[in-house]
């Protein structure tokens, strides 16, 4: 492997992320992370057109590339045309396939997200579906989605959706055939590989923290430790 | 300035947004939690103004929830989008219209990046050939649905029943909209309006007799966030940036929210009812919350679709204070009954919020 930034060159979303940072801290100030995360993407940007190996590694493996949201506010912004989010997406893909994610506890719920997205694409075509939206991992979504959780069939059809049946309209049921489709592009793209790489470096993880992979997804999952805020 | 030369800026400001033939994808999120949504874009948008929009079974998740939660490679990501474009051209559509701003504003990057690194296309063609033998064109125009609504809105409000107006005072109803970060923060030039004008919604509230609110968090985010909510343990994120909205603009008291995305219309009602139940503090009048609809919401409910048709029910703000506003008539008795009046139980109530 070459060396880290090389490895971030490659990348497009990091070439079309970073032109020439004046350090303005523009993306700072209007960040929704920053406002509430000890994040800052000024600092970030800055550390990485350094081209310091040391440092790169060090966010890599750190809690603050995974306080961005990804809304791309920072996009819109910034007076030299850079993006902090694309920065942001090429340092987690590249923690990701280094096995950094597992030394942060921000990193480490990538697994959890890995398996319940990929689980959804692969297995039902979608990324978000009720039928593995569970109530008890949200709470928020309030005794109505509750309600309509436990009635599901009868409440969408009555809202006119073709709730897990053929054809098309909200809902239908993927045809086997477009979810081989998926998995084929899985296969050929990097994104199996990618699956069983998180996988793989997680389960790891896990043993050394004493967790079966039950309870390292749980923990994981669920788990927020102090500090992570600006007012803690 | 003189009058031309900002008719000539704004002008950059505008879409050229096709009237008809369109294929259309779904959104993951507002199937899930806004299915009548989609239900009434296609009623309006096909049956009752009688344009093409065409959907195949076919087609999936562009899988931009799990790219913006950095769970699949991008070429992974790109070819899925390949394979969706690959379904329009074989259907012979040019025109996309997508459902979801997530889908929207990952459409545009993988557009925008090939445009730049047309090497980069040349791969995911190789890709998508390998993996589905199948090839595709490029759209010619990609649109989101609420541009669509946009561009329809005066046909909408020809055949209006009811106006954004309340019925008590004769006033606009003072409506907050919130467009979505990927609609136009990446792409202005894709947005109606760009980043700093955006006019999806307000063009459709002023057509439909509202008056836009401006408030000092207009344009921030409403929380989402990707792994910032999908991961319980993120959740604060989430909840932190949308009641920084709330906040903002609680003092211009809205009658409403209208939002564009599929996750934000989610945030903005839910968040509502957290925040009630944890601090006992309501946004709307009386301990209820600030109804927070759709574009499709919206658009049915002035063409007068019943509100339990286009699924106000499932939203935890109860619609109801809204709806008395306007003058449209409700049925209590029918709202959480299944398809053909069957009896199913009724949700539970919120502790602190009222719901109707």
């Amino acid at each position: 492997m070459g060396k880290l930034y090389d490895e971030l060159m490659a990348d497009y979303r990091f070439r079309e992320g970073l032109k020439t940072c004046i350090n303005c801290g523009t993306c700072t100030a209007i960040c929704p992370a920053a406002e509430f995360y000890k994040y800052d993407p000024r600092k970030i940007v800055d550390t990485v057109q350094r081209k310091d190996e040391a440092e790169i590694e060090a966010l890599l493996k750190s809690e603050t590339i995974w306080y961005c949201g990804e809304c791309m506010s920072c996009s819109t912004r910034c007076p030299r045309g850079n993006t902090a989010g694309l920065i942001i997406m090429a340092l987690r893909n590249l923690s990701a396939r280094l096995g950094y994610f597992t030394c942060s506890e921000k990193g480490r719920q990538l697994y959890a997200l890995t398996k319940a997205l990929n689980y959804n694409i692969l297995h039902l075509g979608y990324c978000v579906h009720p039928t593995t939206f569970a109530y008890e991992d949200h709470p928020e979504s309030g005794p109505v989605f509750e309600w309509v959780l436990n009635h599901k069939e009868d409440v969408y059809a009555r809202l006119g959706a073709n709730f897990g049946k053929e054809g098309p309209g909200a809902l239908r049921k993927i045809p086997q055939e477009d979810l081989d489709e998926l998995k084929a592009i899985y296969d050929e793209t990097g994104g199996t590989e990618r699956i069983e790489l998180v996988e793989q470096y997680s389960l790891a993880r896990a043993e050394e923290m004493g967790m079966t992979p039950d309870e390292y997804v749980k923990y994981i999952f669920n788990h927020c430790s102090p500090g992570h805020f600006n007012n803690e | 300035m003189i009058y031309q030369g900002k008719q000539k800026i704004w002008s950059d400001y505008q879409k050229e947004i096709p009237d008809d033939h369109w294929f259309y994808v779904r959104s993951c999120i507002r199937q899930s939690f806004f299915p009548a949504s989609e239900t009434h874009f296609v009623k309006i948008v096909r049956d009752l103004l009688g344009k093409d929009l065409y959907e195949t079974p076919h087609h999936t998740t562009c899988g931009g929830i799990a790219y913006h939660s950095d769970t699949i490679p991008q070429e992974t990501a790109m070819t899925i989008v390949a394979r969706q474009f690959a379904l329009m051209t074989e259907a012979g559509y040019k025109n996309l219209v997508t459902s979801c701003i997530t889908s929207f504003g990952n459409y545009c990057e993988i557009l925008e990046t090939w445009r730049e690194f047309p090497e980069l296309e040349a791969r995911i063609r190789e890709h998508l050939w390998k993996a589905c033998r199948r090839e595709f064109e490029k759209p010619e125009y990609v649109a989101h649905a609420s541009d669509v609504i946009f561009k329809l809105r005066g046909e909408i409000a020809e055949r209006a029943k009811y106006h954004l107006v309340s019925r008590a005072t004769g006033e606009p109803l003072r409506v907050v909209e919130h467009i979505g970060c990927h609609y136009s923060k990446m792409f202005p030039h894709k947005g109606v309006g760009g980043a700093e004008y955006p006019c999806v919604l307000s063009g459709m509230v002023e057509s439909w007799g509202g008056q836009v609110i401006d408030y000092p968090e207009r344009r921030h985010c409403c929380g989402f966030g990707f792994r910032q909510y999908l991961v319980k343990a993120n959740r604060g994120y989430s909840v932190s940036n949308t009641h920084k909205k709330f906040e903002s603009m609680e003092p211009y008291h809205p009658d409403m929210i209208i939002t564009n995305c599929p996750g934000c219309p989610y945030f903005l009602d839910r968040w509502q009812y957290v925040i009630a139940e944890q601090t006992g503090k309501t946004y709307g009048q009386n301990g209820c919350g600030i109804p927070a609809l759709t574009y499709e919401e919206l658009a049915g409910l002035v063409l007068g679709y019943d509100p339990w048709d286009l699924g106000l029910q499932i939203h935890q703000v109860g619609p109801e204070p809204l709806l008395d506003k306007i003058g449209i008539p409700y049925d209590p008795n029918r709202k959480y009954l299944g398809l053909n009046e069957k009896e199913i139980m009724k949700p539970g109530l919120p502790t602190v919020l009222k719901c109707c």
